[in-house]
């Protein structure tokens, strides 16, 4: 058969522009096989790729988003996503394994409004955190956000005070809390929880901050150097402990979990 | 419209100084004419008092409110980051730590405090405050009035969002009595840096919001000129924000914004301040830290 009867079971990498099979592409988990580039990666996806197999259990899927502000077409917009995406929210939080190691996780999904963070995803979090502090279980977090989710105002903002309590009492208590910085996290997410593991890996080449590049360069009224803002110069400039591929996050999830404790003696 | 109103009060009050007999009385009546047309404010008509270049800075509550204040500067890792003020008081003859963010009242005034927008180092400087208050056991109180932290090239490159989310974290379980007063403009992580906090009291035009007005309106609709639709649709007034249980106490303001009588604002606020800390001195660290998380942990929940 010749190459072009496969059709649209090619997918092209957004980066490189050369083809590869969706086969291969899904294989590698949407990283592009001939440049390495780091394209978004589903919830589902991504706790298939780190959780051993079958493990996983969801924690707080009950848990739904409001209109707290009554927001002219807010909730026919959550309701859209829902039926789009197959998502309820913008994370995704439960128990699974690593290499046998129970571990809480969540996962945010930039489908979902960005992955911004409301009340929904707030909540989620943090029973999430409460359940690993309860259960001594260790924390991993891969995060990916817009920030705030506007819609949701005051008690967006909130949010922020509220996943950050609760993972400083989970700290307290001991608990291990590794964040995966993933493309991209900025804004109320950046400047909480993802800022506040004990350990923070990044994926190559995510734009990570604060502030939205477009923001910035609309305040200095100049353009930022290439770069700015991403993994490695975050990592030069001593906010993430490594950079870690896609392919090897499963195996470094699994060697922190191991030099903490877990699996080894405490089983 | 409130701008016109109050400068034509300005006008009527200059007046009413050099005026007398029947004049003065139709001055006395139009003055009150306008500060009727105040008592009902649209929530843009809010956030302009709260930005009000007259309204009360932080120098000016430090001054009327505290005595014997010692300025503390810097974070100790990378400079003085004059957006923040900060330091040691005693507030009715007991020491506190206040902090807050700082404007000025003239533009070389606003130049040097960078509009109140803080950088990292701003940040770390109020982490190393709130951690020696801890220390020597005093209350924490700050005073909140920014429009964020600085969108800068230097302020991602020093991690101002890592800055902000260790403030958070350090607030939530800090061992002292807080309180925190949005006394101006509550925008975004940059306010809530310094609100996490036992008691949250807000002065009636002050707003507090996920993000100024601007930069909601253009975040959702590209376009920041739809400001006054964004202000009615954010819910940022004190009225709003009680409603929902983010702020526990409104302090009243003189009709036509608290520029006008500064002096009643002070009142009110001492009153409140010291009202708060009686009940919460009486509480140990366990069950202030406990009670604070469950605060926050019921926002929107």
């Amino acid at each position: 058969m010749a190459l072009e009867d496969y059709g649209a079971s090619f997918v092209m990498c957004p980066s490189c522009s050369r083809r590869t099979t969706q086969a291969n592409w899904r294989a590698n988990w949407q990283v592009c096989p001939t440049c390495g580039a780091h394209q978004a990666l589903s919830a589902p996806e991504r706790l298939l790729s780190v959780l051993d197999a079958g493990s996983f259990v969801e924690l707080g899927e009950h848990i739904d988003g409001r209109d707290p502000l009554g927001f002219p077409g807010y909730p026919q917009k959550l309701e859209d996503l829902r039926k789009k995406t197959g998502l309820e929210e913008a994370v995704i939080t439960g128990v699974g394994a690593i290499d046998g190691v129970r571990v809480v996780i969540g996962v945010m999904d930039s489908r979902f409004m960005m992955a911004s963070m409301g009340m929904a995803v707030g909540e989620r979090l943090a029973v999430a955190v409460e359940y690993a502090k309860n259960g001594g279980l260790p924390l991993i977090l891969f995060c990916a956000s817009g920030g705030a989710r506007m819609q949701e105002g005051i008690i967006s903002l909130m949010q922020m005070a509220k996943t950050s309590a609760a993972i400083a009492d989970f700290s307290a208590a001991g608990g291990l809390y590794i964040s995966v910085l993933t493309h991209p996290t900025t804004g109320g997410v950046m400047a909480s929880f993802a800022s506040q593991g004990d350990i923070t890996l990044a994926e190559p080449g995510a734009l990570l901050g604060f502030a939205g590049p477009r923001v910035i360069e609309q305040t200095i009224g100049q353009r930022l150097p290439e770069g700015f803002q991403r993994s490695e110069f975050q990592q030069e400039h001593g906010f993430v402990d490594q950079i870690v591929p896609r392919g090897s996050m499963r195996e470094t999830l699994a060697k922190l979990l191991r030099l903490h404790g877990y699996g080894v003696m405490r089983g | 419209m409130i701008r016109e109103i109050l400068s034509q009060l300005d006008e009527i009050e200059a007046m009413l100084g050099v005026t007398k007999g029947a004049e003065r009385q139709s001055l006395l009546e139009q003055r009150e004419a306008l500060l009727a047309r105040c008592e009902k404010l649209t929530a843009e008509q809010k956030v302009f008092l709260a930005r009000h270049p007259r309204r009360p800075r932080i120098d000016a509550y430090i001054h009327e409110l505290f005595t014997d204040f010692f300025e503390q500067k810097g974070d100790r890792a990378n400079r003085e980051d004059p957006s923040i003020l900060g330091g040691i008081a005693l507030f009715h003859g007991e020491p506190v730590t206040v902090i807050g963010h700082r404007k000025g009242t003239d533009l070389n005034e606003n130049v040097a405090y960078n509009f109140g927008m803080p950088g990292a180092e701003g940040y770390r400087k109020v982490q190393r405050l709130m951690r020696q208050a801890e220390k020597f056991r005093r209350p924490v109180i700050t005073f909140i009035d920014t429009p964020g932290a600085y969108p800068g090239m230097e302020a991602e490159e020093r991690g101002v969002g890592e800055a902000i989310a260790q403030c958070l974290s350090l607030m939530s379980r800090l061992s002292v009595p807080t309180i925190a007063v949005v006394t101006g403009e509550g925008g975004s992580g940059g306010a809530l840096a310094l609100g996490v906090a036992d008691r949250v009291l807000m002065l009636e035009n002050a707003y507090y919001a996920v993000l100024t007005p601007e930069g909601f309106a253009s975040i959702l609709w590209k376009d920041a000129g739809r400001r006054g639709e964004a202000c009615e649709v954010m819910k940022l007034t004190a009225q709003d924000l009680h409603g929902y249980g983010v702020i526990d106490e409104i302090i009243s303001e003189p009709v036509g914004g608290a520029q006008r009588k500064p002096q009643a604002v002070f009142e009110t606020l001492d009153e409140a301040l010291s009202r708060y800390l009686d009940e919460l001195r009486g509480m140990d660290a366990g069950a202030l830290i406990a009670a604070r998380y469950d605060k926050f942990r019921h926002m929107g929940q």
